[in-house]
């Protein structure tokens, strides 16, 4: 594995190998030194969660990161093109973090230098890191990812995270149960795309009824810069609200998770529950990125 | 007798069986040099397709590959290599596994649409005439895309 750049470039067998490293660095971190590596984080848009995680990830194996932060003040404001931009990062690092608005930005960087590119979002497009944390997550907290039961829940639309959820747990016979309102259900080609890979799957807009069936609840925030529509958004923005009261009746091993950042999607009284999982969600996000980042670098054993 | 509309050529390339109105396109994808003979034919009546357009170009044989640059926008098109004004070659087109810089990606989120660089498209299931875009990884239909 040179580069990490889509779901889609990824084994089943990678992924594993990928999942088993996360879980014995969360273990033991000490068994991986990238002390004197730089990490260049090359990142054209806001995001603090995805950075900050990369940077921990990097320094808590001893590494050090250097960071572009929006184009305000930078060279590529001045007109350079992304690929003299990552040339000359590649010249100051040995791994390259990038987050991009434009799809398939990634995938040109890796085209364009020799050392490591990792995705950490390209516009709608992927966000490969998120997938796999997500599964350390669902694995962690269900000791497997054999035949479970989610619901995935919110802008199943226009949301990527979901998207790229739904194709990597394909491999392990999950059973979705995607909510959603009518007008941000799942995309049709990727409906098609799990039943031709024989998942099953039910659509509905009722979170109530299925609570107390399923295992995971991926809740995702319904956002309202993907909308081309503003009447659209007002109209759905408050569609699901995860309360303590509605967790009522839901199984006990059940885990309610959410890439974060919340607003008000899932309220407070939620966290004191033992369903809660999505700040565990975040802290697993070190882990993962932490073997991605040792796996890129030749330093996993 | 049959009725020639279009003169024979004794030696070149034929292309037969594209869409009515597109035969334009084709030759701007084709790109004849300024001293090649063409002939060009549009809307001639067709019992398959009811109507077409026709190419004639005296004294170069197209190659495979440039037959098949020409496969998104006249899927049918039957190609004839003529020597000496009989058939000597007949082929159809394909659509390669692969195609580089000759169409822009739909998707105006898309890299290459921001960035001087070469678009790759890769046939999404030899089956299907369904491009993925090597960047976005969107997946188009030949009729959506737009040839530079």
């Amino acid at each position: 594995m040179k580069h990490l750049i889509s779901m889609r470039d990824l084994s089943a067998d990678k992924t594993i190998q990928l999942l088993k490293l996360a879980e014995s660095l969360e273990k033991d971190p000490s068994q991986i030194d990238l002390s004197r590596r730089v990490m260049a984080a090359v990142f054209y848009e806001a995001s603090t969660r995805t950075r900050m995680s990369f940077e921990s990830a990097m320094k808590r194996l001893g590494g050090e990161v250097i960071a572009m932060v929006g184009t305000s003040g930078t060279s590529v404001e001045k007109g350079e093109t992304l690929a003299d931009t990552a040339k000359v990062m590649a010249r100051y690092s040995d791994i390259i973090v990038i987050r991009h608005p434009m799809e398939g930005a990634a995938r040109y960087v890796s085209e364009q230098v020799d050392v490591p590119v990792v995705n950490a979002g390209d516009g709608a497009n992927q966000h490969p890191t998120q997938s796999l944390l997500d599964l350390y997550t669902i694995q962690k907290s269900q000791g497997t990812l054999k035949g479970l039961k989610l619901a995935l829940v919110g802008d199943l639309k226009y949301g990527r995270t979901v998207h790229s959820l739904a194709y990597a747990l394909a491999p392990f016979k999950p059973e979705f149960h995607f909510v959603s309102p009518k007008s941000l259900g799942m995309p049709p080609h990727i409906l098609s795309d799990l039943r031709k890979m024989n998942i099953q799957f039910k659509e509905t807009k009722k979170l109530d009824k299925i609570v107390s069936d399923i295992d995971i609840m991926y809740v995702t925030r319904i956002q309202r810069e993907r909308f081309p529509d503003r009447e659209e958004y007002e109209k759905v923005k408050n569609a699901y609200i995860i309360t303590a009261d509605l967790l009522e009746n839901a199984k006990d091993n059940l885990k309610v998770m959410h890439p974060l950042p919340r607003v008000n999607e899932i309220t407070t009284d939620v966290d004191s529950t033992k369903y809660a999982y999505y700040f565990d969600q975040a802290e697993n996000g070190v882990y993962m990125r932490q073997a991605i980042l040792a796996t890129l670098l030749g330093e996993a054993k | 007798m049959k009725e020639l509309k279009v003169d024979p050529i004794k030696n070149g390339t034929v292309i037969d069986h594209i869409p009515a109105g597109r035969v334009q396109r084709v030759l701007a994808i084709l790109k004849p040099r300024s001293t090649d003979v063409v002939m060009m034919g549009m809307n001639f009546s067709s019992k398959v397709m009811k109507k077409k357009d026709i190419i004639k170009i005296e004294g170069r044989e197209l190659t495979q590959n440039e037959v098949n640059s020409i496969a998104l926008i006249a899927p049918d098109a039957k190609v004839s290599i003529i020597r000496d004004f009989k058939v000597a070659q007949k082929s159809t087109v394909q659509i390669p596994e692969r195609i580089e810089g000759l169409v822009s990606c739909p998707n105006p989120k898309c890299i290459t649409n921001a960035e001087p660089m070469t678009t790759i498209f890769n046939l999404d299931d030899s089956s299907s005439r369904d491009l993925a875009c090597q960047y976005c990884e969107r997946v188009f239909t030949a009729d959506e895309m737009t040839h530079i």
